[in-house]
């Protein structure tokens, strides 16, 4: 990997390991800090290996510069070592022999604890989320404000304010206790599951977004790693993901339009996640509870057969009965209809839609333009014309947009077909 | 919107014994009817199914057994619902696997204590 390349690459997987470390040695009170010395030992890395060259292990060579950065800072601010060093639990209270331990160990620990501090419910989800994608993943303001489609200034306040909430709640940065993690650990998978979906369903800046769903899944194994958060739920988010992301290269095409799943080139899907989502849901299946990952996952794995079986489309529908049976969500509403018009055929479909009466959502117009393709083509035109009205993301409203011409062409060939029928009968 | 509790009952002497496989499509209706009023995020709470035996405490400590073969209508299991009016209540047991097999759902508003 050539220096370019080299920086953003170990900024993105060392960047929050340290930060990571350094916050659990420094407490809750001092993230910036940490996130300074860390900014700083990168900065440093990019000047110095500019004018002498690569050090011969770059990572070794950050930890090193991050470590006396640390010890410096301690000497320079004595404030800080007289306040601080004296809370900080490891080693001697004499800040010069403060030892900071940048073992593999040690940084999983780091990173497990700073999950549970990060996904803490003092703070929404919103900004859990954004303090994830900042201290858990090492993205910066101007990514995730990219990524949220605002602006830097909203998301520097939203950072501060969860910072700050911490810091008046005293949170922690420490091993979650058992107690902890059973109370807390479904908090914890719905941020990261958050995450994955504002990754996978996000129309804007494609590359970055499967960052977000890779980061997900990363956190996510990271508690499959750790004993006490290897629980069946998380065994299910992961199977999850791995079947929604093994999709991911045939997802989009050239221009970064999205391919529907029907159009797609399952040749391009990833069998090795496949494999992976299977092993996981596998682990998932032990113990008594299911959850809505597990449901989730269990629909993701049928859509891994392309095939339109009887088989696959009964298993779908009563995955999403059930996942409807615990949480109500509008798109699993829909997706069940979808799943039902499949096993029932379409007309049932339609009745069962028309119930749901999801009038003000651009999808459900487009399950009904669906449904009535080839039953009634003039109606499944209004229905999308509405969809289209209604949608927001440009990638949406081409997909909308190529559905209404392929209808509009078979309602024109319906015309001819029963034109001719016209014709024949005067004769 | 009100709670409105449904009420199933069916004669246990005149259902029919089922295989596995039936049983399992019988399931899987009763799945689709609730998966039904659930997609309209109308269900409260799906309720549970009762076994059919149990005990009936009258007054005087006189206590009698079931199952109750001799009564027609027995209770066999319960959901509730969340609608608008009694109508719409009743306009949601459409479909219901347990009028196709001779039973009947008694719809009931939860008047909340």
């Amino acid at each position: 990997m050539k220096q370019a390349e080299l920086i953003p690459h170990l900024f993105r997987t060392e960047y929050r390991k340290i930060v990571a470390v350094l916050c659990k040695l420094f407490g809750i009170g001092h993230i910036e800090i940490a996130e300074d010395i860390v900014s700083n030992t990168f900065l440093s890395a990019s000047e110095i290996w500019g004018l002498k060259g690569l050090p011969e292990n770059p990572t070794a060579w950050l930890y090193t510069v991050a470590k006396n950065k640390t010890k410096d800072y301690f000497k320079r601010n004595s404030l800080f070592t007289q306040t601080i060093a004296k809370e900080i639990k490891y080693g001697s209270t004499n800040s010069e022999e403060i030892e900071i331990d940048l073992s593999n160990k040690n940084i999983n620990d780091s990173q497990l604890a700073m999950i549970f501090v990060v996904c803490h419910p003092c703070n929404p989800a919103e900004a859990q989320i954004a303090l994830a994608l900042n201290l858990l993943c090492g993205f910066g303001v101007d990514e995730i404000a990219n990524a949220f489609l605002t602006t830097k200034e909203v998301i520097y306040k939203r950072l501060q304010r969860a910072k700050e909430k911490l810091r008046v709640e005293k949170i922690k940065i420490e091993q979650p206790t058992t107690t902890e993690i059973n109370n807390r650990l479904n908090v914890v998978l719905m941020i990261l599951y958050l995450l994955f979906n504002e990754g996978y369903y996000s129309s804007q800046n494609m590359t970055l977004r499967s960052d977000f769903c890779l980061e997900a899944m990363r956190l996510t194994y990271l508690l499959i790693e750790n004993e006490q958060t290897n629980q069946p739920f998380t065994n299910a988010l992961l199977s999850l993901m791995c079947f929604h992301s093994s999709r991911f290269d045939a997802r989009l095409n050239q221009n970064g339009e999205i391919i529907l799943y029907h159009n797609q080139n399952t040749g391009l899907w990833n069998q090795e996640l496949i494999t992976n989502g299977e092993y996981f849901l596998n682990q998932a299946s032990q113990g008594n509870t299911i959850s809505k990952y597990h449901l989730e996952a269990g629909i993701a794995y049928w859509h891994t057969i392309k095939a339109d079986t009887k088989e696959k489309w009964e298993n779908i529908l009563q995955l999403y009965n059930q996942l409807l049976l615990i949480e109500y969500s509008p798109i699993a509403a829909l997706n069940r209809t979808y799943a039902l018009a499949k096993v029932k055929g379409k007309k049932e479909g339609i009745i069962e839609a028309e119930k749901i009466k999801l009038t003000g959502n651009h999808l459900y117009h487009s399950l009904m333009g669906e449904l009535y393709t080839d039953i009634d083509n003039a109606k499944a035109i209004l229905h999308l014309q509405i969809a289209l009205s209604i949608a927001k993301s440009a990638a949406d409203k081409t997909i909308i947009t190529n559905k209404i011409l392929e209808c509009e062409h078979k309602n024109c060939h319906q015309h001819l077909i029963n034109g001719k029928h016209n014709v024949t009968g005067l004769n | 919107m009100k709670d409105f509790l449904l009420v199933f009952r069916t004669d246990y002497s005149t259902m029919p014994k089922l295989s596995p496989e039936e049983m399992q499509t019988l399931t899987k209706r009763w799945m689709d009817w609730i998966g039904g009023i659930a997609a309209q995020n109308k269900l409260t709470d799906r309720g549970n199914r009762l076994v059919p035996s149990g005990k009936v405490v009258k007054t005087n400590n006189v206590i009698a057994d079931g199952p109750y073969a001799e009564i027609k209508e027995s209770l066999v299991g319960y959901s509730i619902v969340k609608a608008i009016s009694i109508e719409e209540a009743t306009g949601l047991t459409k479909g219901c696997p347990i009028l196709e097999i001779g039973g009947n759902v008694e719809v009931r508003e939860i008047d909340v204590l």
